[in-house]
């Protein structure tokens, strides 16, 4: 047909990405922080992250056959969900709960309610919450060179002091994914400049998160800066919070949606039972998406000052 | 007899409060965390069950219309106050493993719901059998969800341990798991299509959606409501033609009698 003549409904202007390509990206901004976690809690590090990327990919392949849906492991989602529940995963823990916790994070989380796009939680937080209730003691034994020790986030909750500089560079006891900053911060500022996420969300998760803290916490600079560079909550900030399908598309709700993350883990922080919140405050907040979005959809151009 | 067989089937299988009407949820995912829990509150559940449709309908021509509820829970109640003290007395262990949820059968909607829409309409000996096969229907829902959690949650079933404890997926004794094997057996029992109320009542169809309403699209259901009308003109043509044979008949015999009576 004349391409020129052919009549067809909008979208007319369309860019060249693709899923596969910003999944992709998102995969390659969490090699530091990966290869990080191996060098320092070594192979076994490397299996779980093995495990958990073949358990998605294997269980998202293996449901969409038998349920005779289109055939979706290609576009990497379900590799960037595998590689995102590994670096959660404590480096000591055997290798079925991971892979467990792959399964539930595609079939319950993502596959039964619709597949991509319309999974209402972060797959790999949902898992990570799944295998943390259900396995409180294997999920929470750190282990730093052979010596299982606290978390720094632990060891602030008791009152103890901290080497922030350490936790910066990642000698401490920790989640795989979680414990190197400047590994996680080299992924983000490439997430960044390849656009594949804004700052919107991160910014404001972090720095509602500090100004909780600061108020509530310690008057201490020093402290805030532990509490930041502790735990999940850069690893969360940049690549779990900001997920497309469970983050806000508004500009607007996007800031509110961080500024909610940050006061949230710091709620759970401070005065929680458990030292680390920002799984639960990610997926909490995933559920106010849908809230937050219809609160702070922009008016369409030309209905200025007509509320519906 | 054959009315109260009717009446265990439906409850049983055919309209299972806990898979298929989804009614009285707040025990189902409360009390099935070890499957002597569930099946416990399954039976306590069936006495009171089958005595309240009992009663009330033996009842059901002296309540007035405009006070029924309130007679139902007057009635409820004093079962389960009865059938909490016996429980006191005889099994202690699981009055206390049940707790509130004992009080709280009074407000079962299944019950209630039995009550309002069978026992206030129906004799009392097929009020009790529905009463017999919805509660025996809500222990078996219980009791299979209770199986699940706890085999998955600790390990044992009906407290023989069978799993080791290093492999509890301890999630499953908690609310979450009482979701999540509520909604799995739910699935699996649509799935296989177990005949019940919600599907497989017309499993010959001959329309194009198979009388789901759910796969039911756009011009489709013209068809559909075409099938249905030719069909319904069909069975009207049947039935007159099938009167007038019996018509002719009777007046064959008629003329046969008249013709031997001469």
């Amino acid at each position: 047909m004349n391409k020129l003549l052919n009549v067809s409904s909008s979208p007319h202007a369309r860019n060249n990405v693709l899923t596969q390509n910003l999944m992709l990206d998102v995969a390659i901004a969490m090699i530091p922080a990966s290869v990080y976690g191996v060098y320092q809690f070594g192979l076994k590090a490397l299996c779980i992250l093995l495990v958990t990327v073949a358990g998605a990919v294997l269980s998202e392949y293996v449901y969409e056959s038998l349920m005779g849906k289109p055939i979706t492991v290609m576009d990497g989602s379900a590799l960037v969900t595998g590689m995102i529940l590994g670096l959660n995963m404590p480096p000591e823990i055997p290798l079925w709960i991971p892979f467990l916790g792959s399964i539930f994070a595609i079939i319950v989380v993502k596959q039964i309610y619709g597949g991509l796009g319309q999974n209402f939680m972060n797959p790999a937080l949902a898992a990570r919450c799944f295998l943390l209730i259900s396995f409180a003691n294997q999920m929470s034994a750190f282990k730093l060179d052979g010596v299982s020790g606290a978390t720094p986030l632990s060891v602030l909750k008791n009152g103890g002091s901290v080497d922030v500089a350490a936790m910066f560079v990642g000698r401490i006891p920790g989640t795989i994914g979680e414990v190197s900053v400047i590994a996680l911060l080299i992924g983000a500022v490439y997430l960044l400049v390849k656009k594949v996420i804004s700052i919107r969300i991160p910014a404001a998760y972090l720095i509602s998160f500090a100004v909780f803290v600061f108020i509530f916490g310690q008057h201490d600079p020093a402290y805030v800066l532990a509490h930041l560079c502790g735990g999940g909550l850069i690893f969360g900030a940049f690549f779990m919070a900001t997920d497309y399908v469970t983050s806000p598309i508004t500009p607007n709700g996007q800031i509110l949606f961080g500024i909610l993350l940050g006061v949230l883990t710091g709620l759970f922080r401070l005065f929680g039972g458990s030292a680390e919140g920002v799984s639960y405050a990610i997926i909490i907040s995933n559920l106010l998406v849908p809230l937050i979005e219809k609160a702070t959809l922009p008016v369409a151009f030309g209905k200025e000052g007509k509320k519906a | 007899m054959n009315k109260c067989m009717e009446r265990l089937y439906n409850g049983i299988i055919k309209e299972n409060p806990t898979f298929v009407l989804m009614l009285g949820m707040c025990p189902t995912l409360a009390t099935t965390t070890t499957a002597i829990n569930g099946m416990g509150m399954g039976l306590t559940t069936t006495a009171v069950l089958i005595f309240s449709n009992l009663i009330i309908s033996a009842l059901r021509k002296i309540i007035p219309d405009r006070v029924r509820i309130p007679a139902y829970i007057v009635i409820v109640a004093s079962l389960v106050t009865i059938v909490q003290l016996l429980l006191q007395a005889f099994i202690p262990s699981l009055n206390e493993s049940l707790g509130i949820f004992i009080p709280l059968i009074v407000v079962n909607c299944i019950i209630l719901g039995r009550a309002e829409a069978y026992a206030a309409k129906n004799g009392p000996l097929e009020s009790a059998f529905d009463g017999i096969g919805m509660g025996l229907g809500f222990t078996l829902g219980l009791t299979c969800i209770a199986i699940f959690r706890e085999l998955l949650g600790s390990g044992s079933v009906f407290g023989i341990g069978i799993i080791p404890e290093t492999y509890n997926i301890r999630i499953f004794g908690l609310a979450p798991g009482a979701f999540f094997v509520l909604a799995g057996l739910t699935a699996l029992q649509n799935k296989f299509k177990m005949p019940s109320a919600t599907n497989g009542s017309a499993p010959e169809s001959v329309l194009a959606c198979g009388g789901n309403c759910a796969r039911c699209t756009g011009s489709a259901c013209m068809a559909n409501h075409a099938t249905l009308e030719t069909r319904r003109l069909q069975a009207e043509e049947d039935a007159l033609a099938a009167k007038k044979a019996a018509v002719a008949q009777k007046q064959a015999e008629l003329s046969a009698k008249l013709d031997k009576k001469d």
